[in-house]
């Protein structure tokens, strides 16, 4: 299904629990998945396209500060209060995904530990990955010597 | 290699970008012995200074393609000249990519910024001779859509795979924003039969090699160029010393194996 990313870190009985909450879902190029501030109850594994993180910057085209590809957890607001989308979505390319209910998940979580730590593990892990991108962006690497003041 | 700089005309220039040109340089009579893709030529601008820039493009008729970025006096100097005007060159220097390393593997080019002005004659020796090698994947980061370098050329880079990836997009742009390592999920390559060509900002070329190793690549499998200042170009002088290495000798392009523990290190 995916080369990596979440099914591949979660061990195969546990998985395929979780496999049996999501369901296939399709959106057309120009989408929007999801807006920022609104309430963060589902979460994705993308398969094919790509999605553009973006946010809204008042009087002008939103922003996009990120954008995620196949094999990719979109969304990981859920795990956390106030879950809220803390950015919005929208479909760059025609996208096709496993769709999660969150509720669901974490539902089946407290009764599953182990399905429940691989999970953490890898939305932390998403996590972590993001920031350290987010972190290195802030350099402006390409610009002209842009990294870092001369000693 | 030569000692006193061979006179070379401009016959072309094109902009790529704001502040980056790319010139075609002849030479006025004797020729500079053959560059290869990864190797620089030290280049004069008369009465401003020399600065060792990359070649860009090898032509079949013994001219050279240099792409420049302004940084500075010298770099300015190469990107205001015009067709007529005669620079001095030295080179080749450096130790170029290893292209025969790669024989039979899958490549991934991944480039930052102005480190694609290097890597554009390796992609463009592979193009040439598709059956030495695997899969051919192109990974380019730059800092927004306006930065790109070689725009009209990407689309025949893609044997299977050319990526583009922006830090800020504007208004308009449909492609990927993030970090140049994101396109590695999207590459096709195994990585136990893959080599790696890494140029760009040192940070970006620390996070790649990390991110190739993690993903299975022999470190002596991932090839970066180093291109810290350099002045004599000959190995004398010590201004681009890193660790053991003279990197104008040494370099600039070495395995990771040796560039990752003097990468790691705050000063040497
Ligand atoms: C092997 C090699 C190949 C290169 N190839 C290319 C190329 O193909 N195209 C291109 O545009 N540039 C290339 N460069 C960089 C280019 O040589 C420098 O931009 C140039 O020498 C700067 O000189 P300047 O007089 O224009 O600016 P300066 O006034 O000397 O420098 C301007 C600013 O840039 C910094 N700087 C200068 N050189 C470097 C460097 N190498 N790394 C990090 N910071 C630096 C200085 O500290 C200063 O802050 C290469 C460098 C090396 C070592």
């Amino acid at each position: 299904m995916t080369r990596t990313g979440l099914f591949s870190t979660i061990p195969e009985d546990h998985r395929d629990r979780l496999m049996d909450l999501g369901r296939d879902v399709a959106f057309p190029a120009g989408a929007r998945i999801f807006e920022e501030g609104s309430k963060a109850d589902r979460f994705w594994v993308l398969h094919t396209g790509a999605v553009a993180l973006d946010l809204h910057v008042p009087g002008r085209r939103p922003a996009v500060v990120e954008t995620i590809g196949a094999g990719e957890l979109l969304g990981w607001s859920w795990v956390c209060p106030p879950r809220q989308w803390h950015l919005g979505a929208e479909a760059v390319s025609p996208v096709r995904a496993w769709e999660f209910d969150a509720q669901e998940v974490l539902r089946l979580c407290e009764h599953d530990p182990a399905l429940d730590h691989a999970l953490l593990t890898y939305v932390v892990g998403t996590i972590g990955h993001r920031l350290r991108s987010a972190r290195t962006r802030l350099l402006d690497l390409y610009g002209p010597y842009g990294s870092g003041e001369p000693r | 290699m030569t000692a006193i700089p061979l006179p070379y005309r401009v016959v072309e220039t094109r902009p790529e970008t704001a502040d980056t040109v790319t010139v075609r340089l002849e030479p006025v009579h004797e020729a500079l012995p053959p560059f290869a893709p990864g190797r620089f030529a030290m280049v004069y601008a008369f009465g401003v200074g020399e600065a060792p820039v990359s070649v860009a493009g090898i032509l079949p008729d013994g001219g050279l393609l240099h792409t420049v970025r302004a940084a500075g006096a010298v770099s300015r100097a190469l990107c205001a000249l015009a067709p007529g005007a005669v620079v001095g060159m030295r080179g080749p220097f450096g130790t170029g990519w290893d292209l025969p390393l790669a024989a039979g593997d899958d490549l991934l080019v991944v480039a930052g910024g102005i480190g694609l002005a290097p890597l554009r004659p390796l992609v463009q020796a592979v193009l040439a001779a598709p059956q030495g090698h695997g899969r051919l994947n192109v990974l380019i980061g730059a800092r927004t859509p306006d930065d790109l370098l070689y725009r009209g050329e990407l689309d025949g880079w893609a044997r299977p795979y050319c990526g583009i990836t922006v830090d800020r997009p504007g208004a308009g742009w449909r492609g990927r924003v993030g970090v140049v390592t994101t396109l590695l999920d999207e590459a096709l390559f195994s990585p136990a039969g893959t080599t790696a060509f890494v140029c760009g900002p040192e940070i970006m070329i620390r996070a790649t090699a990390r991110d190739l190793l993690h993903r299975g690549l022999a470190p002596d499998r991932i090839l970066v160029s180093l291109e810290r200042n350099m002045h004599c170009a000959t190995g004398h002088c010590g201004h681009c010393q890193l660790g053991p290495l003279l990197l104008c000798r040494d370099g600039p392009v070495v395995g990771y194996e040796r560039a990752e523990p003097l990468l790691s290190v705050r000063e040497l």
